[in-house]
């Protein structure tokens, strides 16, 4: 399915998810990264360990949930803009979600925009918390995102109208 | 006559890569380029680059180019001649150049041939018919000269420049309902193909183009969708209105130059069709001529690089240079090249490679 349309199969997604326990303890990153390609970033962006070593550089991302603070630093190092957070511990109904963003409009804080899955359908309208930058030398922008809880694993892009 | 040391021809990640490394050595360098500026392919790549540190990975292509860029042109063994074309080899290792409408003879002790590659098409009925391109014209009319290309662009191709094209074209505000892939699977890297599926962009596998159509400019496409022996499922065309279609059907090694100074060439589909045979530090049959980048198989910018230094490293060398410091740093460039190429999707190079080899030995 992923190598025919670019969409990776549910049972893909679920198997790259932190434990639910550790989805209860806070932010943690997300890495839908399914294919064996050289390259390596979003390992060395992570000073904390939360990606496992590389012992080649074609290795699929491992990850050390426990060691990871959600802090979304990976996320702009991505090139494959894989690599997303989510804190399910925000609020009852809601989570907040980190995804990269390389298009203009930048939205700003607080603008409500639409919420894509993984195939560009809209799921629901969201509202942007946060808009940072990657660092002056990337201009990837990082959006935490304000997105039902039931769709915390479904929303990966946005819509800006 | 001109004389240079060391002859580099072309200045795409290959070409700075072999300039500087043969520059770094002690020799004197002269890189030549037909653009009016250095940096090859990588000038228009916006996105985010694979690999890892030692290849500039997550930086963007033309922030690379940027980097290789400034470093020859400050470099004090590395001449820049921009805006020249090298057009023809002849006898006695002298190559000719056009600069500003003049015909320039050179004389080199070495030449490094990196110049890279250029775009394949397809044939099909009115496939002249304007706004039909190359992916690479797209790529330079948007992110070289700031002109949209058009307004709905059909892309054929789902390698990884159709994709990384189409992901582009929807940054620069274009409409892309369609990418077309002839093959049953997408050849770009499934992160990529993620990336642009999620803003909204069908790919189409087993699917192809069959003809174009429109009275003065392209209007609509017709595709049609292929069976397992890639042939046309009858009753299954249908019409796609686009006022551009873009052709992303692979690269083609630019080796006539080498074709010309008697290099034994092999037909490796592999590596993207004639190839020059090559040691295993990229000098040809013939003797201090040298290869690197996507001339000698279509891969990709960080393997370019590090051919690129493995090239320069050796013509310096073979010219008595950087005697002391060569094993060291050959054997080092040869473990990143490996490392880039052990993965699954370095598979068919590596194929491609072995078949080259099999053709027989150059030198060592
Ligand atoms: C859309 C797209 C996306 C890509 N993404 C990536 C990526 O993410 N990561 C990656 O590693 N690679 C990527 N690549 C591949 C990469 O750009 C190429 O593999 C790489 O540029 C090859 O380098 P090169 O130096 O061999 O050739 P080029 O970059 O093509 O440079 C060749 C140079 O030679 C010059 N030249 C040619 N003939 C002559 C002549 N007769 N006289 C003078 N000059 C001449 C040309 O003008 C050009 O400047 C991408 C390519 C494309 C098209
Ligand atoms: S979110 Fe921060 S801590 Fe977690 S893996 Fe990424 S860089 Fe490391
Ligand atoms: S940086 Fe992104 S694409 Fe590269 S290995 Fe890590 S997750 Fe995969």
């Amino acid at each position: 399915m992923l190598e025919k349309t670019g969409v990776p199969t549910p049972a893909q997604v679920e198997a790259v998810k932190p434990s639910p326990e550790r989805l209860t303890e806070g932010p943690v990153v997300i890495v839908e990264c399914f294919q064996e390609i050289p390259c390596d970033p979003c390992y060395t962006a992570c000073k904390r360990g939360g990606f496992l070593p590389f012992a080649d550089i074609n290795d699929l991302p491992r990850m050390d949930f426990a060691k990871c603070n959600g802090c979304g630093i990976c996320i702009g190092a991505c090139p494959g803009l894989a690599v997303f957070v989510v804190d399910e511990t925000y609020a009852e109904d809601k989570a907040l979600l980190m995804i990269p963003w390389e298009f203009l409009p930048v939205p700003e804080e607080g603008n409500m925009v639409k919420g894509l899955n993984r195939e560009g359908d809209v799921l629901a309208d969201v509202e942007v918390k946060k808009v940072r930058s990657a660092g002056s030398h990337n201009q990837t922008s990082i959006l935490t995102l304000i997105v039902p809880k039931k769709y915390a694993h479904d929303i990966r892009s946005i819509r800006v109208d | 006559m001109n004389k240079a040391e060391i002859l580099v021809i072309g200045s795409g990640p290959a070409g700075l890569k072999a300039s500087l490394s043969a520059a770094d050595q002690g020799a004197g360098v002269t890189l030549v380029e037909r653009d009016p500026f250095l940096g090859g392919q990588l000038v228009k790549q916006t996105h985010m680059f694979f690999g890892s540190k030692e290849q500039y990975a997550s930086e963007r292509g033309f922030k690379i180019a940027e980097k290789l860029t400034a470093a020859a042109e400050e470099h004090p063994g590395v001449r820049v001649l921009k805006g020249a074309a090298a057009l023809g080899y002849y006898d006695d290792n002298v190559v000719t150049l056009e600069l500003k409408g003049r015909v320039l003879p050179v004389s080199y002790d070495a030449m490094i041939m990196a110049t890279g590659a250029q775009e394949n098409t397809l044939m099909f009925p009115n496939c002249d018919l304007p706004g039909i391109y190359g992916a690479g014209a797209v790529q330079t009319l948007m992110n070289v000269y700031g002109v949209l290309p058009g307004k709905r662009v059909a892309m054929l191709g789902a390698g990884n420049i159709g994709v990384i094209v189409s992901y582009q074209l929807l940054q620069a505000g274009v409409e892309v309902p369609a990418i077309i892939e002839a093959a049953p699977e997408i050849g770009a890297y499934h992160v990529h193909a993620s990336k642009v599926r999620r803003m909204g962009v069908p790919i189409y596998t087993s699917q192809t183009v069959v003809s174009a159509h429109g009275s003065d400019a392209l209007e609509k496409i017709i595709m049609v969708e292929l069976d397992d022996s890639w042939q046309p499922v009858p009753d299954t065309e249908r019409e796609l209105d686009v006022d551009v279609l873009c052709i992303a059907v692979g690269l083609t090694p630019l080796t006539e130059i080498l074709f010309q100074a008697g290099c034994e060439i092999a037909y490796i589909p592999e590596l993207g069709g004639h190839v020059p045979r090559r040691s295993a530090v990229m000098e040809t049959s013939v003797a201090n001529i040298y290869i690197a980048g996507d001339v000698s198989g279509i891969e990709e910018a960080s393997a370019a690089m590090v051919e690129g230094t493995i090239a320069g490293l050796t013509a310096a060398f073979n010219l008595g240079y950087g005697r002391d410091s060569y094993e060291q740093k050959i054997a080092a460039a040869n473990l990143e090249l490996d490392a880039l190429r052990k993965g699954p999707t370095g598979e068919k190079i590596r194929t491609g490679l072995q078949n080259l080899k099999k053709t027989g030995e150059v030198r060592q």
